[in-house]
């Protein structure tokens, strides 16, 4: 019996695009894209800089309005359900938005207010949350004397006050020591159980690999692909890939071991895609002796590069 | 299957709809105004020290009487409308600009149940809240200082009317202000309404010396587009018990028209300032 339930809740859709739209004059950001997120689920947004990853994430929380499309949140559609919307979603934007005027703990307190979360109860939640963030020692801190992780950390604490149904974590990561990378992944973990959606865009792979149940990859403002990560990888890579240095003789060599494989020469790096076992790849180096020799897993990187081309994208 | 929805521009012009979130942005600013009391309070209170030192007791010196009074009660409820104008345009302008620009800190609020709209309309409420308590400040001390030279110059009820005419003045000049804004590109924008609009109204607006006797025509205009005009009317009625006749129009007159010029331009103004807010904002 519990299977049909845990089911039927993972199905239930929260948040619905259709044809979402969003222009500035004839620059076009978000271009008629259609997703669905269902309760309970992680889902990252990928792309490059400017690709409308932020736009989006903007758009769920009423910041910014659509040009044209359809989107819904919890059954609300952000056209005129703002105000419901945004007492259900907890965001923790790029950009710093802490209220220097307070201290860390009166961020919280202040912030709770906006909720209408009474005093005490603000000030229970907001102690709960610098605990788990590790910023007990900071509470009393001015914000200018924070660290650039103690910031996001502090962000993303004051996005659980009002125990939201959505998070919305847009590049939650971005200028974090390993360890405070870790606890953020902690907390996404522990608001996963908590049956707390969660949508993140990000620039790290690993971390949409390691967090994410579904990945989104858009870039100029369309949606490229949309999937399991483990899937991603398996559609576009394969299982495994092999590395070698550039050498012109290698190639035909390559072809003729691999002839399924799709081989690309990327930063005087040859890497062979395949889904090929490793045992291949044991035989054909065992024969050649080849220097600088890797064998990796592939990963969601590989299908972003090849998804969304190697130039830089300097806007955003 | 699903429509496509084509709307209007969200920011179109509307009516304000506005909820007591207004008062969550008012507690916020409150709340930092209580912590940093030192630096609010002392130069609010030095500023109209100095005035009435320069004009009261130094100028003031070699001016007999003005209209019956002595020039320091003349200049005693200009002073008190001053400082409310300084004070709240300060805060609308300068302020609020550093909230929304530099600190993000309207995209933080606007993240919450609160809108837009009032979040600008907080600003508008603290900036009158804000200006309304300088203003009872240089009144009290004006007050005090009144009691060394001559009779005291307050009636009973100054203390009940002075800070309500405040807080309505104090509206509709946060109105305006906030009108500069939202339409401020960046910050030393400022200076345009601080050196064209204000530093002139601050000397002449009936301030410190009588608009009567400008001409006729200036006296019309003085009457038709400067607040501080009508805000000093009320608070020399209220003070002094009579204001002076301008373009012909005695006390009688001058404070309905007064109490009904302010009512209106603050509605107008609060209108314009949150849509253009809105327009601002919301992108």
């Amino acid at each position: 019996m519990e299977w049909i339930i845990f089911s039927s809740k993972s199905r239930d859709v929260l948040i619905k695009a259709v044809a979402l739209t969003k222009r500035y004059g004839s620059f076009v950001a978000v271009d008629g894209i259609d997703f669905e997120v269902y309760r309970g689920e992680c889902v990252g947004f990928l792309g490059p800089n400017g690709a409308g990853k932020t736009t989006t994430v903007r758009m769920i929380y009423c910041f910014l309005p659509p040009s044209s499309g359809d989107l819904t949140v919890a059954g609300l559609s952000v056209y005129d359900k703002a105000r419901e919307i945004k007492r259900v979603v907890g965001v923790a934007p790029q950009e710093d938005n802490l209220d220097i005027d307070f201290s860390v703990v009166n961020n919280l307190v202040v912030y709770a207010r906006y909720f209408d979360i009474p005093k005490v109860e603000a000030l229970r939640r907001a102690e709960e949350q610098l605990k788990f963030f590790q910023l007990e020692e900071k509470r009393n801190m001015h914000i200018e004397a924070l660290s650039t992780g103690m910031k996001r950390r502090l962000i993303f604490a004051r996005a659980l006050l009002h125990e939201p149904q959505v998070l919305l974590l847009d590049e939650p990561t971005t200028g974090l020591d390993p360890q405070a990378r870790h606890l953020v992944w902690n907390a996404v973990r522990q608001l996963k159980k908590l049956q707390v959606t969660v949508i993140l865009t990000t620039h790290y792979m690993d971390e949409a690999e390691i967090l994410c149940d579904r990945i989104i990859i858009i870039d100029h403002g369309k949606i490229i692909e949309d999937g399991k990560p483990k899937e991603l990888i398996k559609k576009h890579i394969g299982e495994n890939v092999l590395e070698i240095d550039y050498d012109k003789v290698l190639i035909p060599i390559l072809k003729q071991t691999f002839p399924d494989a799709h081989i690309e020469v990327i930063d005087e790096r040859i890497q062979i895609f395949t889904s090929k076992p490793y045992d291949i790849f044991d035989g054909f180096l065992h024969e050649h002796k080849l220097p600088n020799v890797t064998i990796r897993k592939a990963n969601l990187e590989d299908v972003f590069l090849k998804l969304t081309g190697r130039a830089l994208r300097e806007n955003d | 299957m699903t429509e496509v929805n084509l709307r209007g521009s969200p920011a179109k012009f509307s009516i304000p709809k506005i909820t007591s979130n207004v008062w969550k942005i008012w507690r916020r600013n409150a709340d930092v105004f209580t912590k940093t009391l030192s630096v609010n309070f002392l130069p609010s209170m030095l500023e109209p020290i100095i005035y009435l030192i320069a004009f009261g007791f130094g100028l003031g010196g070699f001016i007999p009487e003005i209209n019956g009074l002595p020039y320091i009660n003349f200049i005693a409820p200009a002073l008190v409308a001053i400082s409310l104008l300084n004070g709240v345009f300060f805060e609308c302008t300068y302020s609020t600009f550093v909230r929304m620009y530099y600190q993000k800190t309207f995209d933080a609020q606007v993240a919450t149940p609160i809108s837009i709209e009032e979040v600008a309309a907080g600003e508008i409420l603290w900036g009158a809240t804000r200006g309304t308590i300088n203003s009872t400040i240089v009144l009290i001390v004006v007050g005090i200082s009144s009691l060394f030279i001559n009779q005291p110059i307050f009636t009973t009820y100054t203390f009940i009317l002075i800070p309500l005419i405040m807080f309505f003045g104090g509206l509709m000049i946060a109105s305006i202000a906030l009108c500069f804004t939202a339409i401020a590109p960046y910050i030393d924008f400022f200076n345009y309404p601080f050196f064209l609009f204000i530093t002139p109204m601050l000397f002449l607006s009936g301030t410190f010396f009588p608009i009567s006797t400008l001409p006729q025509p200036a006296q019309g205009i003085a009457l038709v587009t400067l607040p501080l005009t009508h805000i000093v009317n009320l608070t020399r009625g209220a003070i002094t018990g009579a204001t002076e006749t301008i373009f012909g129009l005695t006390t009688q007159t001058l404070i309905p028209l007064a109490i009904i010029w302010i009512i209106i331009i603050a509605i107008i103004f609060f209108i314009i300032s949150i849509n253009l807010m809105k327009k601002r904002l919301i992108r």
